[in-house]
């Protein structure tokens, strides 16, 4: 039976994580995660949960431990945001390559310096490369349904693989919304029980964890990696769809609005998304054919899924929350254009680097966007690379 | 995934369980490192009081006790650090090391 | 508690033969004695060291048990984690069974760069024992200083030269460090002396909660001594109570060792290649002399707190 609820993002992970009822979690408070920990402080003081909850003193043996739990074949999560994630970055890469279906919650901050507490993503950005699963949401539901699903597709055999779940931080993490819970029994039911394949508390069949891999092995580890990577998209395509027959809540690796006549459109990650969907109704109440790609799974990328949604557009804004100091765009607009490549005809794509360190992203903010896109399309000159919104 | 128990050099990524894990407790015991040595140890068994000090202070884990006796020196596996003779309490040494033939 | 060689000797290795430790090492000495300890199955962690990367060169393990490598720093979280997990576990009767957890790290990995995953797990309680194999210095990286190297000592990055005596720095007391953690069990025990250290071990694993070993562990690479007398080397080291065997038990504190004779640091500097440059000079000799009043002032330091004095 669903709940209709009013939730802040970090109250719906925390219910998230409340009806997973990990075996165990290993977690240290940072902002604006903290409450996710509270709360679930909470849940294990009320006996609520039946897990064994562990209060390290970093967030770098909040990884090194919920990666011993993992290893130990229990359900294990943590969750951070920013310097917390910098300080597990290390260990987030074995986390990977130990196959540990590990889930944890981002809920996204700026990284440092200067030290700022609010949004951007540069903290998952940071992870990019570590061999997690990426999962972005938009609002809180999605934050609550990614979160859950996200037990699926990490432990699934095909994959098992960590997944980090993606919330900006504040505009989500602490803004009230309604939305849509299901029923304990319904999310257990769903997410079942782990079964782990190697685990170390088995007596009988001794493993070892963690060897030293050199030039003879250590390649092949990383193609059982990528292969599971790649795999991991068919995995997510068909979990979203047992959601969605369980809960009427549609997901795919990316969500296309107002696409399909689009001769303009935006990428982009996470709440800004839900911006660009009212300028681009306003939009199209003025005849300009603006859309929106809102990408929901950043790794594996979908490569393909892009190339189809844009390659019929003409312009195409690429919005990147995060600086990667390449003097080449952000990481999401180089992901994109390279997508396009093989499209027989490809939109001119721009790049715009927007909202560090919690700068608000108004409708404003958007639709200026869009009027450069139209700009662009007309033939005018705008900057492949630009700074949106800043003092200059 | 294959949980092949020995893994071949030349084993594939399909073929190897996953993440580097090892099925095979203690499979190191079948790689020689008996060619380490410059020196050989011999158990002399008639100074030898099966004291199994030898046996506590092995690295190596190459003195072989059978029933609470010392019965021999896995060759294969030690690497003639001389640790066993040091220890050893006897007051004529019931392990000797001896440069190879 | 009796420590009987026959007994143990019937016992299924836990750390078998064929790993690439150097000849002579004493790390897997004290692992095979530890272990030995322990009746029940257990699960092992290390951190990255000499200990690991010599027992685990893929496809091969010389690890009889359940065992995990994670980093560097952080084999007292990532055994926590697994010990949270079997508690969790078993309390939802999702497992049968009980374990022993284990890790074990060299000095760089305890004192250094893994001291604040060590004190979190043992400030949070976790039943699990941490030994620490100190060999006083980076020796998987090749013989850097750490900060459990002795005063005096030529590493890699301290080195003797026309400017430089070594080390110039004392070395930091973990043993007594861990025991301000008002734990349940804090030894220091040596791999010269083995009823001493698997008694110890066996009392560790007898009590439930946090505790922590620290082992001498001589390295005849860094050290530079001729591998056969890694044991009454580090005897030696003990006689003259550099390395003091005794134990906290519940903060009470107790010898478990009386030297008999307390020769000077000097019988064991000169057979360690690392100290030679010492014995060269006036200045050399002067840091043996500041490196031995600091031995005897942590001596009757150590003898005040056993109730010795």
């Amino acid at each position: 039976m669903k709940v209709r609820k009013a939730l802040t993002g970090n109250e719906a992970m925390a219910e998230a994580m409340r009806q997973i009822n990990p075996d165990v979690i290993a977690a240290y408070p940072i902002t604006p995660q903290t409450e996710i920990v509270q709360l679930f402080s909470n849940f294990v003081a009320d006996g609520k949960v039946d897990t064994e909850f562990v209060t390290v003193e970093s967030e770098h043996s909040a990884m090194s431990a919920t990666i011993g739990a993992s290893a130990a074949g229990s359900r294990a999560m943590t969750a951070t945001s920013s310097q917390g994630m910098a300080y597990m970055w290390e260990v987030l890469y074995i986390a990977a390559s130990m196959r540990l279906p590990i889930v944890m919650p981002l809920v996204n901050r700026a990284l440092s310096g200067p030290i700022n507490i609010h949004c951007d993503h540069s903290d998952a950005y940071g992870a990019r490369d570590s061999g997690w699963i990426q999962l972005w949401a938009e609002n809180a539901q999605e934050a609550y349904d990614n979160l859950i699903q996200a037990v699926r597709i990490a432990e699934h055999s095909e994959v098992t693989l960590p997944v980090m779940v993606n919330m900006d931080g504040f505009i989500i993490s602490h803004g009230l919304e309604i939305m849509e819970a299901e029923d304990d029994d319904t999310i257990r039911n769903f997410i079942g029980v782990r079964k782990p394949v190697y685990h170390l508390l088995n007596e009988k069949e001794p493993i070892t964890m963690g060897p030293l891999d050199l030039q003879d092995f250590y390649f092949e580890h990383k193609k059982q990696q990528a292969d599971a990577m790649a795999r991991s998209a068919d995995v997510i395509r068909e979990i979203s769809k047992e959601w969605k027959d369980l809960t009427g809540r549609s997901y795919d690796m990316l969500e296309e609005y107002r696409m399909e006549d689009a001769e303009i459109a935006i990428v982009a990650l996470g709440s800004t998304c839900g911006t660009a969907k009212v300028a681009i109704d306003q939009l199209r109440e003025q005849g300009v054919k603006a859309g929106l790609v809102k990408i929901r799974v950043f790794r594996p990328f979908p490569k393909e899924e892009i190339a189809k949604a844009l390659a019929h557009t003409k312009a195409v804004a690429v919005m990147d929350r995060a600086e990667s100091f390449a003097d080449f765009g952000g990481p999401l607009f180089r992901d994109v254009r390279a997508s396009l490549y093989e499209c027989d005809s490809r939109p001119k794509t721009i790049s715009y680097i927007y909202g560090l360190g919690g700068r608000d992203v108004t409708l404003d903010t958007i639709t200026q966007v869009y009027a450069d896109l139209q700009r662009l399309v007309k033939g005018e000159q705008v900057p492949m690379l630009n700074h949106l919104g800043v003092r200059d | 995934m294959a949980d092949n128990k020995k893994i071949k050099p030349n084993a594939t990524a399909k073929e190897i369980p996953m993440a580097g894990i090892i099925t095979t407790p203690g499979n190191a015991k079948e790689f020689k490192t008996g060619d380490w040595k410059t020196r050989v140890p011999v158990h002399i068994e008639e100074n030898c009081i099966n004291c199994l000090i030898c046996w506590v202070y092995c690295p190596d884990n190459a003195i072989e006790v059978k029933d609470g006796k010392m019965v021999g020196i896995n060759l294969d596996i030690c690497k003639g650090c001389g640790i066993c003779h040091n220890v050893c309490p006897t007051k004529i040494k019931s392990i000797v090391m001896k440069n190879p033939d | 508690m009796a420590v009987n060689l026959k007994q143990l000797s019937q016992k299924e290795t836990r750390l078998t033969g064929g790993h690439r430790a150097c000849a002579g090492c004493a790390a897997p000495i004290i692992v095979r004695q530890i272990l030995m300890a322990s009746d029940k199955p257990v699960v092992v962690g290390s951190a990255t060291g000499c200990l690991e990367v010599t027992t685990t060169v893929y496809p091969y393990t010389a690890w009889n048990v359940n065992f995990i490598h994670n980093a560097f720093e952080n084999a007292a979280a990532t055994i926590s984690g697994v010990e949270a997990a079997f508690n969790s576990l078993k309390r939802q009767g999702k497992l049968e069974g009980d374990f022993n957890f284990v890790a074990f790290g060299g000095d760089g990995g305890t004192y250094d760069i893994g001291f604040q995953s060590l004190s979190g797990a043992m400030e949070r309680g976790h039943d699990m024992l941490y030994v620490c194999y100190d060999n006083g210095a980076y020796m998987n990286t090749g013989i850097q200083r750490s900060s459990a190297t002795p005063h005096g000592a030529n590493t890699s990055t301290t080195p003797a030269g026309k400017e430089s005596t070594g080390k110039k720095e004392y070395r930091k007391d973990l043993t007594q460090i861990m025991a301000a953690h008002n734990i349940p069990y804090v030894a220091q025990a040596s791999v010269s002396n083995h009823r001493d250290l698997i008694a110890k071990a066996q009392k560790a694993f007898s009590i439930k909660g946090p505790k922590f070993l620290n082992v001498l562990s001589p390295c005849r690479l860094g050290w530079a001594y001729d591998p056969e007398i890694t044991v009454p080397l580090a005897q030696q080291m003990v006689d003259s109570c550099f390395w003091p065997l005794f134990e906290v038990v519940d903060g009470e504190w107790k010898l478990t060792y009386k030297p008999k004779n307390k020769p000077n640091i000097e019988e064991w500097m000169k057979k360690q290649g690392r100290f030679k440059h010492l014995f060269r000079s006036d200045e050399g000799k002067q840091v043996i002399a500041e490196a031995q009043a600091d031995v005897d002032a942590r001596w009757e330091q150590l003898l005040a707190r056993c109730g010795e004095k």
